[in-house]
């Protein structure tokens, strides 16, 4: 199968590093669901720690403001015990010129064992995936629009705690597609899960061209597109798109394409409500149903610990026995 | 030097020539085709039994980053890589630092030229001074200096006022205008072809349109001030399309197409790769078979290289911050051949894109090996199989996604007036 050429894997097909969902085998996914379920566990003891990353040095490598995904980093490397740096690199070594990768080799240097990188430019983490020293793995945490496979992942977790499966389900994804990484990763795991049915409702200028292809359906009209869902996951609109022209007003925005308390009303009674975060509350989602029943926001960020421990320790535990089997 | 070139397969298409013949040469010119001149007595005999003769290549634009540029390469160094690839007339676009927009940057670039010795090496100027697309540049100083015409390089004019009477002012020198056809408010920051590949890797698209539409633009000021006009480097089939209804209607405007675009498709661009972020961008294979098929029928008159060499570093970085371009000359002519191969065009209608094309449009004597021409001439083992090696490239840029491809057709003598400039090593 093609992903022998896959970078992210192994010769085995284990999970070498993780940039994207995209190419990746359904059993991997599934092993990263079934892991991180084990780790929610550890979550919910008194005793949060696991020491199967002791020793190891884990740099969050943040090109980028954020708060939610690098605080969720951070703690789920730190329960399972290993070392943790925290580089914010747009305040640091590049605005004095250095490149990305004189930034890498420093830290390289310093004998991390993982980068998890976030970077404003679509492919970043693949480019440090492919200059990155052997024995280091690379997850993406957000590149540009490209890609933000465990925020996709910790979805997923959530849609399968609430569902036990994905082959029955419709699942609508709301707002700026065309800028939204998270989507893409979306898409790209559902599709791989075997949901039954993948939407994007947006305005046709948040829309990218030939989406389709990634095997969903497009709506522009929100009310027809949220028939009969399971599960809305709801995006961040950011201000900018105004200016950029893709949108009238925030107003009309809303009006058209938010989630008001009338919309979530007419959802099938066991449908949820997803939210990548940060939210804008009275922009894309009102404020009760962002804090409503069908609302499993704050899961998902709870989730979000519990599968990135997974990622993190898949990432480590196959390749390292890998390297440790050619040493 | 007086040299016979023996028993090659001579491919001249100016001349309608091609068939087995020698070729001879005197005093830097061609003194006899098939049959040798009295007292003809050559001091070089070069047998080309299995190759083909034919003029060398013309290349249409070619960057060779002089001046302004010289980490990537200079002119001594991208003319040698030229001679190796079989080409002996190249034009430069004028978006080198400083711009060409000004006779003493004219003539540094032609003293350069010319005591490498390697090649010819021409210049368009600045259509606008300093290619920012507001004031006219001094086209009749520029004209004088030696400029074969006028471009804006990459940089739009995006005032269709100035445009408009930029055309007409080259219009009244008589001066072709070589456009380069993107709309910049489309283009905005993509980097990749619009379309479900820039859709899947999150990469801001350049849409089709962008392309089009600056062509629709450009086609109608060129109908109103009645400017000769080439573009430079299509990258869609609809594009082609409009300038063959154009043409058909008896403007006066050719084109031409970058070898690459004519065998890569925006699916090349895999898990991102940079050797192949090129502007225009890879488009779709739909738009691969338009721009084939423009070629067969005539409406793209020249293949050009678009050679655009590059440091290592200008490539080591996220896709959409690298810079774009192909070090392209050592693959122009088996890019080329390969359309042969491929059932494109036939060998001879190949050179022709390569030689008396893209010359006719410079409006330049060479080309063609008729005598009393010239002899820039390029010998080449058309069947000779070569994998290409980065290291192994001439150029100092490197920086091509053709590495591993098997190609075929090796030049292995290269004459510039007479002159031996590159002999392949045995």
């Amino acid at each position: 199968m093609s992903y022998r050429h896959n970078m992210q894997l192994t010769p085995e097909r284990k999970l070498r590093h993780f940039l994207s969902i995209e190419g990746l085998p359904r059993a991997l996914l599934m092993e990263i669901l079934d892991t991180a379920e084990t780790f929610a566990q550890v979550g919910e003891r008194a005793m949060k720690k696991v020491p199967l990353l002791r020793g190891k040095t884990i740099v969050n490598l943040f090109f980028e403001d954020s708060t939610r995904t690098r605080t969720t980093f951070e703690l789920a490397a730190k329960r399972l015990s290993a070392d943790v740096l925290n580089l914010n690199v747009k305040t640091s070594a590049t605005s004095k010129g250095e490149s990305l990768l004189d930034t890498l080799r420093n830290l390289e240097a310093m004998q991390s064992d993982m980068f998890v990188v976030r970077h404003q430019q679509s492919g970043a983490a693949h480019f440090i995936a492919r200059h990155a020293a052997p024995h280091v793995s690379v997850i993406n945490a957000g590149d540009g629009c490209h890609a933000h496979p465990t925020q996709a992942m910790l979805d997923m977790f959530t849609i399968r705690r609430h569902f036990g499966q994905f082959a029955q389900l419709t699942v609508a994804i709301v707002g700026d597609i065309l800028h939204s990484r998270v989507a893409r990763s979306q898409i790209h795991a559902l599709t791989t899960l075997g949901t039954n049915e993948v939407r994007v409702i947006a305005p046709k200028t948040l829309i990218p061209k030939d989406i389709e292809q990634l095997g969903v359906h497009v709506y522009h009209d929100l009310d027809e597109g949220l028939r009969e869902v399971d599960v809305v996951i709801m995006l961040r609109l950011q201000k900018e798109r105004m200016s950029g022209a893709f949108l009238p007003s925030e107003n009309e925005y809303y009006a058209a394409y938010g989630l008001t308390q009338a919309r979530a009303a007419r959802l099938k009674p066991e449908a949820i409500v997803m939210h990548p975060g940060p939210i804008n509350r009275g922009v894309e989602i009102a404020s009760s149903v962002a804090d409503g029943e069908r609302s499993v926001i704050l899961e998902q960020v709870t989730h979000g610990i519990a599968v990135r421990m997974a990622v993190m320790s898949l990432c480590m535990g196959s390749h390292h026995a890998t390297q440790e089997a050619e040493a | 030097m007086k040299i016979a070139i023996r028993a090659g397969r001579l491919v001249d298409p100016a001349n309608e020539v091609d068939r087995q013949a020698d070729l001879f040469i005197a005093d830097g010119k061609v003194v006899g085709v098939g049959r040798m001149p009295e007292g003809f007595a050559a001091e070089r005999e070069i047998d080309a039994t299995g190759q083909v003769v034919c003029p060398g290549l013309v290349d249409l634009q070619a960057r060779l980053r002089e001046p302004g540029e010289e980490h990537k390469a200079d002119i001594a160094s991208e003319t040698r890589a030229a001679a190796r690839a079989g080409i002996t007339t190249l034009c430069c676009p004028p978006d080198t630092r400083p711009v060409i927009d000004t006779p003493a940057v004219v003539e540094l670039i032609h003293r350069r030229a010319e005591s490498s010795g390697l090649a010819r090496v021409f210049t368009l100027g600045a259509l606008t001074r300093g290619l920012a697309g507001k004031q006219l540049s001094e086209m009749q100083a520029l004209r004088q200096a030696g400029c074969l015409g006028l471009s804006n390089a990459l940089e739009p004019v995006a005032d269709t006022l100035v445009m408009r009477r930029a055309l007409e002012y080259a219009a009244g020198l008589g001066m072709t205008v070589f456009l380069f056809a993107e709309d910049p408010w489309l283009r905005g920051q993509g980097c990749a072809h619009e379309g479900a590949v820039s859709t899947r890797m999150g990469l801001p698209g350049i849409p089709e349109i962008a392309e089009t539409i600056a062509v629709a633009r450009d086609l109608a000021l060129v109908e109103q001030t009645g400017v000769r006009a080439h573009f430079c480097q299509l990258s869609t089939r609809k594009a082609v399309r409009k300038l063959a209804r154009a043409r058909h209607d008896g403007l006066p405007v050719s084109a031409s197409v970058a070898a690459h675009q004519l065998h890569l498709t925006d699916m090349d661009l895999g898990e991102y790769n940079v050797m192949a972020h090129v502007r225009p961008p890879l488009r779709s294979q739909r738009d691969r078979d338009g721009l084939r098929e423009g070629l067969r029928e005539g409406v793209i008159d020249a293949i050009c290289s678009d050679h655009q060499p590059q440091d290592a570093d200008a490539k080591l970085g996220p896709f959409s911050a690298t810079e774009p371009g192909i070090s392209a000359l050592e693959t122009l002519l088996p890019l080329t051949l390969r359309l042969v191969r491929d059932g494109v065009l036939s060998l001879s209608q190949a050179i022709a894109r390569l030689t008396v094309e893209p010359a006719r449009i410079l409006g330049l004597e060479y080309g063609d090996l008729a005598v009393g021409r010239p002899a820039d001439v390029c010998v080449f083992d058309p069947e000779a199989l070569w994998t290409l090696r980065a290291e192994e490239l001439v150029s100092r840029g490197k920086n091509t996604p053709f590495v591993d491809w098997d190609l075929e057709g090796r030049v292995s003598y290269t004459l510039l007036g007479g002159r031996i400039v590159y002999q392949a090593a045995r």
